[in-house]
């Protein structure tokens, strides 16, 4: 598990990585998957940008930005709805600028928005899942009800930049406590 | 006290049955719609755009782009295809279903992320305004501001006979324009037969087709497989231009009808 520093315009609280750090390394235990990210979404430059990996690309991309509105998790990001995809290694162009970015081209993905409220946080992805967890509708409940948890950790892990507006006081320390606690002992049943 | 506008009828007193007559299509099962291609119906994607010469999707009749910016929001026609896929694949299906059909796309993303809602709030309306026989949206916001918006916009298009066919959300969150009466809604159901739709008993989404691990056209004129209502909605709509190609008159009632009594859970 690596943490790295968060990019500027968000705060970077131990408790509040560790928590993110958690759901992708959930999301990937979940799906069997070869990698996962949470992606923050950065409205004043109109970018997603890397916020937690886990497994490929773990280390390197944490910071790392593309466009926002462009490619899967763009889609993802300005229409509010998860997405899953496979077959994607016959289609290396499917989506460049996360391909370059990442240095790694995926055989299947999976994407859902991180949403509170009416609004868009940042998106949820998980590279290459097992086979039998691909291009489903009960995958896709499945990812979109774990995106849910992920963003409610996000919600007062990250405060983007040009958020004042929707901020609020965040959970209780010992809620925020309590969910990690939560999500770590879900780590654990998870292997 | 504002005067209505001259178009609007309110009560039929000066006219009698033989002064308003209505040459009609009837309304039946279209059992048999070989040779029903679709030809002749125009259709508009409003998404993120449609790839050029993709060859799922074949000949795009009309590209055009909401712009956002200092003036105001203005459609303006554009050479630039698709920025994620999505567009793509569901023309891709349209064409499909539906070979002959008229494809025009406006592209609602792609462009900031911010705005996003007023952006497909204008590209939907223009796409009424232009009178196309279907128009697919499989998008939605879930912002309530636009609702009271959309939700005019979509009784205009219903009265206009232009038909909106809306994906519903993949998840429980209330969004909108598919959840009014005056469109089409969709959502995926999971079975194999990639021509099977249902009607559903317990609206608000009316019909369910495939959405489950569909083979889409996407970027660069290649092929992948998605889920999601995204792709059941061009289903429904393909079917509706067939239908429409072999029965120009049917009113958007007529549609959901002809749609709801094929369902293959209708009996």
């Amino acid at each position: 598990m690596t943490i790295e520093a968060l990019p500027a315009g968000s705060t970077a609280d131990p408790l509040a990585l560790e928590l993110l750090q958690s759901v992708v390394d959930v999301a990937r235990a979940i799906f069997g998957a070869q990698a996962s990210s949470v992606f923050l979404l950065d409205e004043e430059a109109d970018e997603l940008v890397f916020q937690a990996v886990s497994g490929r690309g773990e280390g390197q991309l944490v910071g790392r930005r593309f466009p926002a509105g462009r490619g899967i998790a763009g889609w993802v990001a300005v229409s509010g709805e998860p997405m899953v995809v496979d077959d994607l290694s016959a289609n290396a162009s499917f989506d460049r600028s996360l391909a370059e970015s990442t240095e790694y081209v995926p055989a299947a993905l999976m994407a859902a928005p991180l949403v509170h409220g009416n609004r868009v946080l940042g998106v949820l992805e998980v590279l290459d899942p097992v086979g039998q967890a691909r291009g489903s509708l009960p995958e896709l409940e499945l990812l979109s009800l774990f995106a849910r948890q992920a963003a409610t950790a996000l919600r007062f892990a990250v405060q983007p930049a040009g958020a004042a507006a929707d901020q609020d006081a965040g959970l209780p320390v010992r809620h925020r406590a309590e969910a990690a606690r939560l999500l770590r002992e879900l780590e654990k049943l998870l292997g | 006290m504002t005067s209505a506008s001259p178009g609007l009828t309110w009560r039929l007193v000066d006219k009698h049955p033989a002064d308003i007559p209505v040459a009609a299509d009837q309304t039946h099962a279209p059992t048999v719609l070989d040779g029903a291609t679709g030809r002749g119906v125009r259709v508009c994607v409003v998404d993120s755009g449609v790839e050029r010469d993709h060859p799922a999707v074949g000949r795009v009749d009309g590209s055009w782009v909401v712009v956002k910016d200092e003036a105001g929001i203005t459609v303006e026609q554009t050479e630039t295809g698709d920025t994620c896929g999505h567009g793509t694949a569901c023309a891709g299906i349209i064409r499909r279903v539906a070979p002959d059909c008229e494809l025009h796309s406006v592209r609602v993303l792609g462009e900031r992320f911010s705005g996003t809602g007023d952006i497909l709030l204008a590209g939907l309306s223009w796409a009424v305004r232009q009178g196309f026989d279907l128009i697919n949206l499989s998008l939605s916001t879930t912002r309530p501001r636009f609702a009271e918006d959309l939700h005019a916009l979509t009784d205009d298009a219903y009265f206009n006979r232009s038909v909106i066919v809306a994906s519903a959300h993949n998840t429980h969150v209330e969004s909108f324009p598919w959840r009014f009466a005056s469109v089409i809604s969709v959502g995926s159901h999971a079975e194999d037969d990639p021509d099977l739709h249902l009607y559903n008993p317990n609206p608000p989404v009316e019909f369910f087709a495939p959405g489950q691990n569909v083979e889409v056209a996407w970027l660069g004129g290649r092929t992948i497989r998605s889920t999601g209502n995204s792709f059941a909605t061009p289903y429904i709509t393909g079917l509706c231009a067939r239908i429409l190609s072999n029965s120009p008159r049917m009113t958007p009632f007529q549609l959901k009808s002809a749609l709801y009594v094929s369902a293959a859970n209708v009996h």
